[in-house]
């Protein structure tokens, strides 16, 4: 039953790195960068939330509305201020500098807001733990809850993706943003849009992962966001349900390899299982192998 | 076209010669007791980021790819050699610690070479962003594994485990060199800042000249259009080894100065993180990428802005990261570059204007 058990924190551990990986590939696709301060903005809503729930004491609900609401605000405006006049210079990576800037600045922001002690984050969830095959396998309400989410997040965004105009609109410009300009479709906005969303779903796996692991500090968004960042590029980066994929079993992996290996080498399991995997397949699991024309 | 050689190898002088003025600048200053201790301390970190920057530069510049595990390097460089000079001790006291620092410089350049090369065969076939992600990973694994590797030295050889100390079965917990999370102590402090300027006038004699041979032209006609380098008959991925091992190297020559600067050397993530391997990316982007004075000019400055505005406490890194947000998009958003040729424009006409009337 251990290793059901193990399975199944795997997988909610996973549903959240795969929340996190859903912002960093829509806006690879998009944008065609790394946003390195997507980790630093999963903090930022951990600390509105546990401002909002934990020390104010206001609803759960309506902490993470607004947690989402201050991410979201927060992303765009990163994007405008910082990403959008570099988006057509001349190197690649002076935007992905720019990015770590960005994080940089986010960081020690919550250094002086927020001080640099370690806040003890306590659980929005308030769901009982449940208990299967009489007491042999217990569930907790926190990973009930983050899976729940995470599927219905999933669900939600795929048909926005392929329903909606302005998710065809984010289909388009990802695929070639000058001829998408040139159907009428207003590139700025789209780009803007996927920061929103990208944000708002940071928001959402804030308050999951610090309900489960509830260390907040100014610098404990970074390696969740690492690890997302390689479950995108696992999946394939810039697809949608490789994320997913990607998320989900490097959760497993991560977990079942801190079980049943060593508890110390966890990052090093994962990041190896990433190379073998980019070894057979350059491009992630479900990415697209575009060939190079002369 | 014989000319721009020439002046290519002026430019070459020039960095060279800057080395070389800022080294009697600061023995001068030191000598006459200008420096606060704080600069003085940073003289070798100075020396050691230096040759990091203008080794990544190699890769990111030269070879066009994106590295994101030059701290990796940079820690099997220094746990190598700093391992070395241990064994050395521990056999041997009285060895010159001259000559032990010039073996142990070797070794760590020997190592991360090896590391180099193992890990650029799986990381030189991709491409792109994919490449940048797996030398992070790899840089990770590094510093991982060194944190849980624990090796002891006595009258019966190594002891070596994966678990914990007492698992080395050892008499003597003193004789552990490499202790798991608490790294190496006690290493001697060999380092110099003479040492580091040696290596630094090293290290850029070996980037220049590749820079300048026909081996560091085909590197760069790879970068500049694969497809093409490969029809005219360029082997891509010998050349492109070669880069990225000599880059590993030098980041290992960095290293054996960083780890013999320190009496304690643990791999945290601050040090061999990937935000080391980050802080590099940003020297070298800054500076210009593929400009190597520029990214040893821009190692220097970023560590020293840090310490300079230490009298604002906490909101030194705050300062510090918005510093950076603003010189990238000063330097490389195009409605900036625009603006400033404009302005550029504007400038030069007053001065020919005036030039008119006079």
């Amino acid at each position: 039953m251990s290793f059901v058990n193990h399975l199944i924190n795997g997988i909610s551990l996973g549903s959240v790195y795969a929340l996190i990986a859903l912002g960093y590939t829509m806006v690879y696709g998009i944008a065609k960068m790394l946003n390195f301060a997507h980790g630093d903005v999963i903090m930022i809503g951990g600390y509105v939330t546990y401002i909002l729930c934990n020390k104010n004491g206001m609803n759960g609900i309506f902490s993470i509305i607004c947690s989402i609401a201050v991410c979201t605000v927060l992303g765009m405006t990163i994007e405008k201020v910082a990403y959008k006049p570099l988006r057509n210079a001349g190197s690649p990576l002076a935007v992905l500098i720019t990015a770590i800037g960005v994080s940089y600045l986010l960081q020690n922001s919550a250094l002086l807001g927020f001080g640099a002690d370690q806040k003890s984050f306590t659980s929005v969830v308030k769901i009982k733990p449940i208990s299967l095959f009489g007491g042999k396998l217990s569930v907790t309400g926190e990973v009930i809850v983050t899976i729940v989410t995470c599927v219905l997040i999933m669900v939600a965004l795929m048909l926005f993706i392929n329903k909606t105009k302005a998710g065809q609109a984010m289909l388009a410009v990802s695929e070639d943003k000058g001829a998408a300009q040139l159907m009428g479709i207003n590139v700025n906005a789209t780009i803007s849009l996927t920061f929103a969303i990208g944000s708002a779903l940071a928001a959402v796996a804030a308050v999951l992962l610090f309900s489960a692991y509830p260390a907040l500090s100014p610098y404990s968004g970074s390696m969740p966001g690492i690890k997302a960042f390689v479950a995108a590029v696992f999946g394939g980066i810039g697809s949608i349900p490789g994320a997913f994929i990607g998320g989900i079993l490097l959760g497993v992996i991560e977990i079942l390899g801190k079980a049943y290996i060593s508890s110390q080498m966890a990052d090093a399991i994962v990041f190896s299982v990433l190379i073998i995997v980019l070894l057979v397949k350059p491009t992630g699991l479900l990415g697209k192998n575009i060939h190079e024309k002369v | 076209m014989k000319s721009k050689i020439k002046s290519k190898k002026y430019s070459d002088l020039i960095t060279f010669g800057i080395v070389i003025i800022a080294f009697i600048l600061m023995q001068g200053l030191t000598s006459l007791g200008l420096i606060s201790s704080l600069l003085k301390g940073l003289l070798v970190p100075l020396c050691c980021y230096s040759i990091l920057a203008v080794s990544l530069n190699l890769t990111v510049g030269i070879m066009g790819e994106l590295s994101l595990g030059h701290a990796g390097f940079m820690c099997v460089g220094a746990f190598a050699s700093a391992f070395f000079s241990k064994v050395i001790v521990y056999y041997n006291p009285s060895f010159p610690a001259g000559l032990r620092f010039f073996f142990a410089i070797i070794i760590g350049a020997l190592f991360a070479a090896i590391f180099g090369f193992l890990i650029g065969i799986p990381v030189l076939r991709l491409k792109g962003d994919y490449l940048a992600i797996v030398t992070l990973a790899f840089g990770e694994i590094i510093k991982n594994l060194i944190n849980i590797l624990y090796v002891g030295l006595d009258s019966d050889g190594f002891h070596i485990s994966f678990k914990s100390s007492l698992d080395l079965h050892m008499a003597n917990s003193d004789d552990i060199i490499l202790n798991g999370p608490q790294g190496i102590t006690g290493t001697p402090n060999d380092s110099s800042f003479f040492i580091g300027i040696i290596l630094l006038l090293i290290t850029l004699f070996i980037v220049l000249n590749l820079i300048r041979s026909r081996d560091g032209r085909a590197i760069m006609a790879i970068r500049d259009n694969t497809i093409a380098a490969e029809s005219i008959g360029i082997p891509i991925t010998a050349y492109k080894m070669m880069a990225f091992v000599i880059s590993a190297s030098l980041a290992g020559v960095a290293g054996a100065l960083y780890a013999h600067n320190l009496s304690t050397l643990t791999a945290l993530p601050k040090n061999f993180g990937y935000n080391m391997s980050i802080m590099i990316l940003v020297f070298v982007v800054l500076g210009g990428i593929g400009n190597i004075r520029g990214s040893m000019i821009s190692a220097v400055i970023l560590t020293l802005l840090p310490e300079l505005l230490r009298g604002l406490n906490n909101y030194r890194m705050l300062i510090y990261a918005i510093v950076l947000i603003v010189m990238m998009l000063f330097n490389w958003a195009p409605a900036c570059i625009e603006w400033r040729k404009m302005l550029v424009a504007k400038i030069k006409n007053k001065n020919t204007s005036k030039k008119e009337v006079a």
